[in-house]
Order: structure tokens, then C-alpha cells, then sequence
């Protein structure tokens, strides 16, 4: 625990990664940073502004336009002994790089026998109602997941972020973390000025209850907890649970947690179909069968490019409203 | 598209190039000197063995999956491996046995992990297109046309960060000149002057199509076009090829930028083991033509022996030493165990 309250400030989830990047970037000349835009500028969403006078020109690396490109030359550069942090600006643009980080980050380190190991995280985004549109809001975390030799995280909290963040610089396998763009600024909390790290793959019960498990990912973990709030009103006691990494999955917590209520919403802002929270599903399903009062349910994105008007777009994404509607039907409480 | 005339032709030009620049021999290339001519004679002539102990295991259905030989490239790897130290790096293709034993890999588990050995260089889990070995600098064979691209412009950026001094090597057939990653890596190689070579074997086919039906323009000029430093020369030539690599090598290692080197080959093999019938691609005259004409190893033997740098004797020495250590490699290979399928489950994480 925090030794002195000095020691802790609000901060907000951009801000939290920022700390940890500049924390990891001191502690070891091997971390570098490239993307586009993310010297001067300090990425489009303003999260890295002032690392580069700190770090200089030389780590925090201002690239072409040439994800595949510069994905390509930090595994290259992983494999050579450094530990580069790639920028991807959205995480919709995972599809321009999805040879290097599937083909070849991933796979490297088993193709070889073990031998040659590609320590690097790409960072990108995540997350709808930024009217953004259908190529640069999806939530495109499932991909990544499905592939053995990549971990993947997504933190909710800035707390989570930096310890995860850190945690993942410090790994030896190439990490992917997904940033929540809305939250970088909307999502703030304490955070220790501290050098802590949060071991991947060990899941955050949120909040505590009797009644209903609730699994979020990233943003949707603030919904859930809007959700549980508005499910006291009713009687429904949520408990919330957050995996923070999708891989390693610490599957012992959320299965623990559905024995504990009997009954399990998944939600996740991916897409439903063939996604994240079907995995998550299925784990407590077969996890906790014979606890269940009630089916595991799922609370997801829309399958639908994400569309670009606000009165559209809203409806897209799962809401706290929704939470409480589903808690009552599973609960059988109106 | 091309006429079916104007197609021949094209498929002429690299032969034709070829008998050009090579016609005469250089007596400057003895300034190689006797150890360095000796041994590029051979590791060609071990990488040649090696290939048609391949074939040989492919044919006599020893070998799990497929390979794709190297045979008639040999002087590239060859000649690039020469003028390089141990701890430089470079990445492979999957027509890249030849690369990794030019690099230092040793035949027998070479042998091991063809056959899916456990005392393979990757423990039987990479096969024929994805051997690697960290002692001798090679990053990877890869199995994505252009795929390493990156990886050795990566390796060239982390050796430029990190002051070492290696340079980097990226092998490629002319068949990843219609990958888009290769360009992005030109770009940032040369804007950032990164210590890279991009070698490009042009053997002439992508797969079973000739390159001149799949690619536009002049190749060369594709590098020009990023204001980087580039070579197109007789890649059966091992002299040549090992001093333009050793001028750009060097020109790399002191800071002074990428170059893009494209060496004109021949596979006188298929795209694989497996494609032995051809004859809808390519002339099996032009094949001949190669094999007798251009062969990378008889031409270096005979300008060996004209220039009084080797004896018959000693060149069929070298040959009869490979045929022995090759034929022990592979048995052992042979005998060597499979791994246990526990395995399975090591290294996905380090």
C-alpha cells in the first residue's frame, strides 16, 4: 500500500500513461518511442506532450506515415536488444500492421525455439462516441487476443494504466495495450507517484456485491460501475470485475467471483460476435456451470461499422440504462 | 500486357546481362586473396551439397512438408556473408538455407531442423522457411515474401542507437518488389540512414510467373527513387558480389547510409521441391543455358584455376570433404530424435 498521501495525485488516464512511459524511458536507455506525431506534437490526442524534452528526438521519434513501416523496424529493434514502444495513433489502423505484430512479433519467439525474443509494446487506441466514424473508433481488442505469443491489456483506470503500462515495457513479449481514447482525459483517479508495476494477467474486482458479476473491459468498466449504482436503486448488489489483461486471462477471479453471484453480464465495447466478451463468457460459463442461476449474458457493441452521427454512433455502445435493464431480467427484479 | 515476343526477350535480359559483365575475368579480384577466394569456393559448394541432400530427402519422403533450394544462387549468400563480421545481421527468406549456412549455420542441425528435429536450431518448431540462430546473427528465415523487411531495418536502427557497429542485411527474391512494406522500410532506412543492405535475388520467377509479367518499370530506379545508393550486378559472380557487397557493407558500417543491391540470378530448381514440372513457365533451354553456362560454382572454379589460385586437385578435395560432412550431417540428422510432443507448449512466451 501508498506509504504517504503526498505521494498519491489525481491524475487522468492520459496523463497516468504518460508518467509511465517517462518512468520507463529514465529507468532504461533501451525504451524509445516512435509514431506519428508524437515528439512535438505529443500524439493527436495530446497524451505524450513534453516527453520530447525530456527524452529528445532521439526516443521519442517522430515517424512517416508508415505504421507497417516503423511496427516493422520495432520488432527489428526489439530482436537487437532495445525495447521500443510503437504508436499506433487508432486502433483501427492494427489492420495496416497486422503482418508485423501477427506474423512476426507474435511468432518469432516460438518459430525460433525460443531463441530470439521481441520485447515491444504497441500502444493504441480504443473506443466509440468520439464521432469519429466507421475506420478510426472501433475496438478491435479480440484480434490481437486470438493470437498465442502476443499479450494483450486493457486497462480502465489511470492507476491500472500506469502499473500495466510499465509492466509491459518491462515484459519480454510483444504487448499490445488499448487505450481508451474518451478516457484519456474524461477518467480521472489517484495515482502513486511511485515506480509500481501490475503484474499481467491478475484481474481488479471494482467493486464488491452479492447478486451479479459483471466483467468490464476498459471503458466499459466505468459503465458497469454507473450501472451498479443505478442497481442499488432496485435492490441488485453488482459485483465488478475487471480482467485488465485479456491475455494472460486471470480466469481463476472471474470464475471465482460468478460462483460467488451466480449470475455474469460480459461487457466489453468490441463487438459481440466471435469477440472478447464470448471468450470471457464461455471461461465462466464452463467455469462456474453449476453455480448459475441464470445464462451468462453479454453486453457489447453493435455489430455495425460504428456510424458517424451522434443519434446513431450513442446507440452503438452499451450504457449504464442497459446494465440495469439486463441485472433486472437476470435477477428476475423489476 | 506484353506480347508473347516481347515476354521472351524480357526473359533473355538477365542472361544476357549477365554473359556482359562477366565475359572477362577481373585479375583484380586475387586481391580477395587465396583464404577468402578458397573459402567463398566452398560454401558455395557446401550450400550446393546441402540443397541436393534436401531434394534427395524430399524425394525419398523423409522430409515433413516442402523446401524451396537455393541452388544456383549460391554466389549471393556467398559473396554478401564474406564481407560480413559474425555478429552483423541478416534476415532470410524462405528460399533461405543458403543464407543461413553462408552465415555459419551448421549442417547438421540445419539437416535436424528440416526434418523437425528436436536438436534443430528452432527445436523442430520452425522448419526449412524460418531457421534462426541468434550466434550467428541471423534474425530469421521468413515465410512472408518481404516480411523481414522491417526486422532488418530494425536491427540496422537498433545498431545505430546502440553504437555497435553491425550492419544489417535483408535478403529478398524480386518477387517482394510488389510488397508495399518494402518500400516503407526504403524510405525509412534511407531517411534515416540506417545501416541496411537490401539484397534482391533476382532469380527471374516470382513463384511460377516470370518477374517481367508482375513488375513495372526498371527495379533499380525503384531505389533511386529514395535518393538511396543502389548496384545491379552479375549475381553469379562471387568475386563481384563479394566486393560491391564489401564497398557497401563498409560504406554502411561508417554511418554513411542504406544501398539497395540487386544481384541477377537464376533458381535452376522449382519455386519448390515439389514443382519439377516447368515447362509452362519457363524453357527448360533456358534452364540448360544457366546450369551450363552460368553456373556460379564451375565459374569460380575455373577462374580459380586460370589465375593459379587453386589446383583441380585442391577444388575436388574441397568437394569430396563436403560430400563427407554433409552425408554425416544428414544421417545424424536422421537418427536424431523427434521432439517430445509435450513440447508443444514451450516457448509461445518468453
Amino acid at each position: 500500500m501508498l506509504d504517504t498521501a503526498t505521494s498519491v495525485r489525481e491524475l487522468s488516464f492520459g496523463d497516468a500513461i504518460k508518467e509511465a512511459i517517462a518512468q520507463e524511458m529514465r529507468r532504461d536507455p533501451r525504451v524509445v518511442l516512435m509514431g506519428e506525431d508524437v515528439a512535438e506534437a505529443g500524439t493527436t490526442f495530446k497524451v505524450l506532450t513534453g516527453l520530447v524534452d525530456e527524452f529528445g528526438k532521439d526516443r521519442i521519434i517522430d515517424t512517416p506515415i508508415s505504421e507497417a513501416g516503423f511496427s516493422g523496424i520495432g520488432v527489428g529493434a526489439a530482436m537487437a536488444g532495445m525495447r521500443p514502444i510503437i504508436d499506433i495513433m487508432f486502433g483501427d489502423f492494427l489492420t495496416i500492421i497486422m503482418d508485423q505484430m501477427v506474423n512476426q512479433a507474435a511468432k518469432i519467439h516460438y518459430m525460433s525455439g525460443g531463441k530470439w525474443k521481441v520485447p515491444m509494446v504497441f500502444r493504441c487506441t480504443m473506443g466509440a462516441t468520439r464521432r469519429s466514424a466507421a475506420q478510426h473508433s472501433q475496438s478491435l481488442h479480440a484480434w490481437p487476443s486470438h493470437i498465442p505469443g502476443l499479450k494483450v491489456i486493457v486497462p480502465s483506470t489511470p492507476y491500472d494504466a500506469k502499473g500495466l503500462f510499465k509492466a509491459a515495457v518491462r515484459d519480454d513479449n510483444p504487448c499490445v495495450i488499448f487505450e481508451h481514447k474518451i478516457s484519456y482525459r474524461k477518467v480521472k483517479g489517484p495515482v502513486p507517484e511511485d515506480d509500481y508495476v501490475i503484474p499481467l494477467g491478475v484481474a481488479d474486482v471494482k467493486r464488491e456485491g452479492k447478486d451479479i458479476t459483471i466483467i468490464a473491459t476498459s471503458s466499459m468498466v466505468q459503465t458497469a460501475l454507473a450501472g451498479a449504482k443505478l442497481c442499488e436503486e432496485v435492490g441488485i448488489d453488482v459485483e465488478v470485475v475487471d480482467p485488465r489483461t485479456m491475455w494472460p486471462l486471470d480466469e481463476k477471479t472471474l470464475i471465482e467471483s460468478v460462483k460467488k453471484t451466480s449470475r455474469c453480464i460480459v461487457m466489453d465495447e468490441g463487438y459481440g460476435r466471435y469477440g472478447v466478451s464470448a471468450e470471457l463468457g464461455q471461461v465462466v460459463s464452463e467455469g462456474a456451470f453449476y453455480y448459475l442461476d441464470a445464462p451468462v449474458t453479454r453486453l457489447c457493441a453493435m455489430h455495425v461499422p460504428i456510424p458517424f452521427s451522434p443519434s446513431l454512433e450513442d446507440t452503438t455502445v452499451p450504457s449504464d440504462k442497459d446494465v440495469v435493464k439486463l441485472a433486472q431480467q437476470l435477477c428476475k427484479r423489476t | 500486357m506484353l506480347s508473347e515476343a516481347e515476354l521472351d526477350v524480357k526473359r533473355h535480359e538477365g542472361l544476357r546481362f549477365a554473359d556482359m559483365t562477366t565475359a572477362t575475368s577481373k585479375s583484380a579480384d586475387l586481391t580477395i586473396g587465396t583464404e577468402r577466394l578458397m573459402h567463398m569456393y566452398r560454401q558455395m559448394v557446401a550450400i550446393r551439397l546441402f540443397e541436393e541432400r534436401v531434394n534427395d530427402l524430399y524425394t525419398r519422403a523423409l522430409m515433413p512438408g516442402l523446401a524451396h533450394l537455393y541452388i544456383g544462387e549460391e554466389a549471393i549468400a556467398c559473396g554478401i556473408c564474406e564481407a560480413l563480421r559474425n555478429d552483423d545481421y541478416v534476415t532470410s527468406t524462405h528460399r533461405g538455407h543458403g543464407h543461413c549456412l553462408a552465415k555459419g549455420a551448421s549442417p547438421d542441425r540445419m539437416f535436424a531442423e528440416l526434418l523437425g528435429k528436436e536438436a534443430g536450431y528452432c527445436k523442430g518448431k520452425g522448419g526449412s522457411m524460418h531457421i534462426a540462430d541468434p550466434d550467428t546473427g541471423n534474425l530469421g528465415a521468413n515465410a512472408i515474401v518481404g516480411g523481414s523487411a522491417g526486422i532488418a531495418t530494425g536491427a540496422a536502427y537498433a545498431a545505430k542507437y546502440l553504437k555497435t557497429g553491425q550492419v544489417a542485411v535483408c535478403f529478398f527474391g524480386e518477387g517482394a518488389l510488389g510488397q508495399g512494406l518494402l518500400y516503407e522500410e526504403l524510405n525509412l532506412a534511407q531517411l534515416w540512414k540506417l545501416p541496411v543492405i537490401f539484397c534482391c535475388e533476382n532469380n527471374g520467377y516470382n513463384e511460377y510467373t516470370h518477374f517481367s509479367e508482375s513488375t513495372a518499370g526498371d527495379v533499380a530506379k525503384r531505389a533511386e527513387a529514395f535518393g538511396m545508393l543502389h548496384k545491379t550486378i552479375d549475381g553469379q559472380n562471387v568475386r563481384e558480389v563479394f566486393t560491391t557487397a564489401s564497398e557497401l557493407i563498409d560504406r554502411a558500417r561508417k554511418g554513411e547510409g542504406p544501398a539497395f543491391l540487386q544481384c541477377i540470378t537464376y533458381r535452376y530448381h522449382g519455386h519448390h521441391v515439389g514443382d519439377i514440372a516447368r515447362a509452362y513457365y519457363r524453357p527448360k533451354t533456358e534452364e540448360q543455358e544457366w546450369v551450363t553456362e552460368r553456373d556460379p560454382i564451375t565459374l569460380h572454379g575455373e577462374w580459380m584455376m586460370a589465375n593459379k589460385v587453386a589446383t583441380r586437385e585442391q577444388l575436388d578435395a574441397v568437394q569430396a570433404d563436403l560430400i563427407k560432412e554433409m552425408d554425416a550431417a544428414m544421417e545424424w540428422a536422421i537418427a536424431s530424435p523427434y521432439p517430445d510432443p509435450s513440447r508443444v507448449t514451450e516457448d509461445i512466451y518468453a
